[in-house]
């Protein structure tokens, strides 16, 4: 622990008190840019110049205090919107201002600036209805069931992360790499020449957008320091001014600009476009890490300095609420969190320990805050020293579910199996939830969450969602004429088959709607190889493009297998025909039955290889149907088994199941065993989840609940370090713990006001108890809890 | 139960749970297996269901729905229905577990069963590579495994004979003999002193402890690392007379490695109702952490390093 100073302290406190709210800024300025100058240029120089236009004008805050400085939108929380790519109706803004989790206040003025402005400018137009009119009939069906989501359907395409490239070169630089590329092009003339110049060009613009953003900061700091009448105040403004004059045109020079070249980035990308899981710094301790020692050694930096400014940092994430989201986006992604998330550790590019005394402090940063944005992780090597994860483990003791805990190696093994060069692959981590990147090289998008146990549903009814009696999937064969499990795995195969099909045929045309409608060139400037090739980072211009279709329920449809196996097919206790009846109507009548089907199955997290077995057959089928699939960005499918909230929707849409689950219930989360199935301790649980070949993952989560009682001393620390240990051993990719007990959460549900502050581990994210919905809430609730023995 | 040839090992015992993931057993990630059958009665004991020797039933009334597959299964018509609910007469139930697979609620279970050693090691592999990492192993515990010597022998020589670690947790109530049949294969004794008045130890354990204290002498001189465990049960244990004694012992144990202070708990009271058996300190409260720390101090002070466990 550090002290914080009263600077911080006060910023801190107005990060957590400010209330989010809508600010109608950003969608005023770009519908006003729009109405003037479409469509008269091509989308790459629209882009560009509806860039510039929004960071020539927007609000510039810089408030008291601060030392790093820049907001998304006119002040901290006041959350812009995006109606080019999703534009809110009347109704979804009432929603969005009286909704009990997650509200976003609406003023009668914005309203009325929508009402007026922007949603008639908008209809028809924006990328939201262009994406559900490009869907087909089967597409659609599929969607309405719950059998998977769609992560650009309100959001552009994230999950991107940076590489050290912005803590070595500038703006300026980058404009340079530009016309060398168009130097390049001239040479060798082809058939795309012009597209490329033409985006080219536009991330020319978009540089020069960034630079007099950050100008106008400086401005602004000058200004503000000749009102002044606080020396000290002064002299920091007059800082300000002078580290904005200086990032991100050129590149930083000590560790305070370093931090506000980042930032003034992060603030680029998002104003440009509201991408999902907002931008990562990544691998922070690693770039930050010469200008830290540089600054120590030379005198100009100390410790306390340092922590300050990072602290800083932190708070301005905190600051930047998730772009509102409604309907089914909001049901699998119901959060305030963006999703930015900050590595530790690790190994360096040249394989060695990348674990210094920066990553300590940031550590202690982490833990001073608080915060729910940014996220931390610790990224654990073999290399790592213990002394790293007892640090971390003491934080996460402190239960606010930070730092998550992800085994680097494995990540490194990860992306060089898809394809990556092993250096590339070292520079990479873990960002989002879980989800593995080469950083500042690779374009890796999540585009929505498959529902396993949906399809095993559609598997039991010939194809039919029995909520609405519509077919959704092929027909299978009746399971009353099934001989044996081979035959019910065959037909789950082939609906996981087929749906996989319809959800990447629909990716198909998404991906082509962005790269042709909605390129990104500033963010282009930032991901290798876009310059180089003169494309776009949504048309194939990264070095590496992945898409993931994220797996669910894993938990939820292994155990309903497992159970549909023994009970019906080995045990013979209960006939086909009355298990359906039996689901068809909730258990009703059947408790006994229900019983039956809990606790005398197989289940997964027990180390019980006749359930683990179910699980990895689950695995092989859903691997096979989307791993190696080509994408229209010249890159390859993959899969990641993580779920953010969709966990409590896809059971929402889900009658009961064969496992004893009723109707409507959430399934299991992540890779984690159904919530209260795992009854032998994390050892168990981690036995069976390492039984997966993760290697073959873009990412896996998995969540572990531990009493406070079980850490709170060296010897606990000491059990959670081996337990994390050899898990990552195993093959494990990822682990995070929520450390409470269930009588505090229970406590907490009902009396809210008294337990605010309290912060738990929802999926890869740590969130407020008391904002996540009621069913969330007791799924929570309900995941084993592990006690000390 | 511990019968067989003299000086034989055996290769099956009664065993009522396998806990994975004990961390306060002994070294590093152990699994505990627990041994049915002891041959004291503790006040405090938090496990009674590991008292008798033999198989008992045990009846979760919450998790019972109610369904009756127990009263129509049991062949002693034990099982009866009384005010809408099955109850169980434990006079008349003999603990067969007939009624135990068919109650699909998990309501019912009988605490013991018999596991052969094979199965035991099975058990217990399955963790060896959190043992491997964290310098753990496997702990012997109960009830009183030494109410059982033949079968832990036979545990303990098949475990050490696979390199994994052993600890044996124990009262100490058992024949020399016992120990010495077995005490090459114990890598840490995790040893028992309650009380060290003989009178008071009869009184509150159902039994003396001139054996105990000899063994215990006799396994340090032998050259046996050691770790003492006293239960602080307020009013019962936390005496000075005996805090001063138990110090004393302590200190004339050259190999002694620490004592743990088990601060007592209220966990286990629940258990004694789903056994329809009364306890005896309802009304004792758990000590404060305060309180554990004087009684360390106090034992520091006397040159034992002793802490919470």
């Amino acid at each position: 622990m550090s002290v914080i100073s009263e600077r911080v302290a006060c910023l801190r406190r107005q990060s957590l008190d400010a209330r989010p709210a809508i600010s109608p800024e950003r969608a005023r300025l770009v519908t006003a840019f729009y109405r003037d100058h479409a469509p008269a240029e091509p989308p790459p120089l629209q882009r560009a110049h509806a860039l510039a236009h929004l960071l020539e004008r927007q609000t510039i805050w810089l408030g008291p205090g601060e030392l790093i400085v820049g907001e998304k939108g006119p002040a901290p929380k006041a959350t812009p919107t995006y109606p080019e790519l999703c534009c809110h109706s009347l109704a979804d803004l009432d929603l969005l201002d009286g909704r009990e989790k997650i509200p976003f206040a609406v003023s009668a003025e914005t309203r009325a600036v929508y009402e007026r402005e922007i949603i008639p400018f908008w209809r028809g137009r924006s990328i939201r209805e262009a994406l559900f009119a490009a869907m087909t009939a089967e597409w659609q069906a599929a969607y309405d069931a719950g059998v998977f989501t769609e992560f650009m359907e309100q959001r552009a395409p994230g999950h991107t992360v940076l590489d050290d490239k912005i803590y070595r070169r500038g703006l300026r630089d980058f404009q340079a790499e530009i016309e060398a590329a168009r130097a390049g092009l001239a040479a060798a003339e082809g058939p795309d020449a012009a597209a490329r110049r033409t985006e080219l060009e536009a991330m020319r613009i978009s540089a020069d957008a960034l630079v007099r953003f950050a100008e106008r900061h400086a401005a602004r700091a000058r200004e503000l320091a000749a009102r002044e009448r606080d020396p000290l105040r002064r002299g920091e403004l007059a800082r300000i001014a002078e580290v904005c004059a200086r990032v991100p045109a050129h590149a930083p020079r000590d560790f305070w600009e370093a931090i506000q070249a980042y930032w003034f980035t992060h603030l680029g990308v998002t104003i440009e476009l509201n991408t999902w899981d907002a931008f990562s710094p990544g691998r922070l301790d690693q770039h930050l890490r010469p200008f830290y020692e540089a600054g120590l050694a030379d005198g100009s930096l100390t410790r306390e300095r340092a922590a300050e400014l990072l602290q800083c940092l932190w708070i301005k994430f905190n600051n930047q609420p998730a772009p509102p989201k409604v309907g089914v986006t909001a049901a699998e992604s119901g959060t305030y969190t963006d999703f930015a998330q900050v590595n530790l550790g690790g190994v360096r590019p040249d394989g060695g320990d990348g674990v210094s005394e920066l990553t300590f402090l940031l550590l202690d940063v982490v833990e001073d805050m608080r915060l729910l944005q940014p996220s931390a992780s610790i990224q654990v090597s073999e290399r790592s020293p213990d002394a790293f994860l007892d640090r971390a483990a003491r934080i996460i003791a402190t239960g606010f579910g930070q730092p998550s805990v992800f085994n680097h190696d494995l990540i490194v093994r990860e992306l060089v199996r898809q394809g990556k060069t092993l250096a590339d692959a070292r520079c990479g981590g873990s960002s989002g939830c879980v989800e593995v990147g080469a950083f500042g090289k690779e374009n890796y998008n999540l585009t929505g969450y498959f529902n396993l146990p949906k399809v095993l549903e559609l598997a039991l009814h010939d194809g039919v969602d029995p909520r609405t009696g519509r077919r959704i999937g092929p027909a299978t064969g009746d399971p009353r004429g099934w001989a044996g499990f081979d035959d019910l795995f065959a037909a789950f195969e082939a609906q996981v088959r087929h749906l996989v099909a319809v959800k990447a045929r629909g990716n198909d045309a998404i991906e082509r709607l962005f790269a042709e409608r909605m390129p990104a060139p500033f963010l282009s400037l930032l991901i290798d190889d876009c310059v180089a090739r003169g494309r776009d980072y949504h048309d194939g211009g990264a070095r590496y493009n992945t898409t993931y279709i994220q797996g669910v329920g894993l938990g939820t449809v292994t155990d309903a297998l497992s159970a549909v196996r023994r009970h019906v097919f080995e045990d013979r206790s209960v006939s086909m025909e009355e298990l359906l009846a039996a689901l068809d109507a909730d258990f009703a009548g059947r408790e006994r039955l229900r019983q039956l089907l809990l606790n005398r199955t197989p289940r997964y997290g027990n180390d019980d290889d006749a359930a683990d077995q179910v699980m990895v057959r689950v695995f092989e089928a859903y691997f096979a149907a989307v791993d190696g699939r080509p994408s229209t960005k010249g890159g390859t499918y993959h899969i990641n088994l993580l779920p953010t909230t969709v966990h409590v929707y896809f059971g929402a849409v889900l009658g009961a199941t064969p496992d004893g689950r009723r109707a409507g219930t959430p399934v299991s989360e992540g890779v984690s065993p159904v919530q209260g199935a795992d009854r032998h301790g994390p050892t168990a649980v981690l036995r069976s989840v390492a039984k997966m070949d993760q290697v073959r993952t873009g990412g896996t989560l998995l969540n572990q609940k531990f009493t406070p009682a079980l850490l709170a001393d060296e010897t606990g620390r000491r059990g959670l370090r081996a337990l994390v240990r050899t898990y990552f051993r195993l093959g494990g990719h990822h682990v995070q713990f929520n450390v409470v007990d269930a009588d505090t959460l229970r406590a907490a549900q009902a009396h809210p006001e008294e337990h605010r502050a309290l912060i738990v581990r929802v999926a890869g994210y740590s969130d407020y108890f008391c904002d996540l919905g009621r069913a969330l809430q007791d799924e929570i609730i309900a995941r084993t809890e592990h006690a000390a023995v | 139960m511990a019968g067989g040839p003299s000086g034989g090992r055996l290769s099956s015992g009664t065993v009522f749970d396998i806990r994975r993931y004990a961390i306060h057993d002994g070294p590093g990630i152990r699994t505990t297996v627990f041994f049915k059958g002891c041959a004291l009665s503790c006040w405090w004991c938090h496990n009674p269901e590991s008292q008798a020797p033999g198989p008992e039933t045990i009846v979760h009334e919450a998790r019972c729905i109610r369904c009756g597959a127990c009263v129509e299964a049991c062949p002693n018509g034990a099982v009866t229905w009384v005010d809408g609910a099955p109850v169980t007469d434990r006079a008349a139930c003999r603990a067969c577990g007939t009624c135990v697979p068919l109650c699909w609620a998990e309501a019912r279970e009988v605490a013991g069963r018999t596991m052969t050693v094979a199965e035991v090691l099975a058990a217990v592999e399955r963790d060896r590579a959190f043992y491997e990492q964290s310098g753990g192993g496997v702990t012997l515990s109960g009830g009183e495994p030494m109410r059982q010597p033949r079968f832990a022998a036979a545990l303990l020589a098949a475990m050490h004979g696979r390199g994994l670690h052993t600890a044996l947790d124990t009262c100490g109530h058992a024949s020399w003999e016992a120990f010495e049949r077995l005490r090459r294969d114990v890598d840490l004794f995790l040893y028992d002193v309650k009380l060290v008045d003989p009178a008071a130890h009869r009184r509150f354990t159902g039994v003396g402890n001139a054996r105990i204290l000899a063994n215990l002498r006799r396994l340090s001189d032998a050259g046996h690392r050691i770790v003492l465990r006293m239960p602080v049960v307020p009013g019962i244990t936390d005496g000075e007379e005996n805090l001063t004694a138990v110090r004393a012992l302590a200190a004339s144990l050259p190999r002694l490695e620490r004592l743990d202070l088990l601060a007592y708990h209220t966990i286990g009271m629940h258990k004694y109702e789903r056994l329809d058996r009364s306890y005896r300190l309802r009304h004792t409260a758990a000590p404060d952490p305060g309180q554990i720390d004087a009684i360390a101090s106090f034992f520091a002070a006397g040159g034992v390093t002793a802490g919470a466990a």
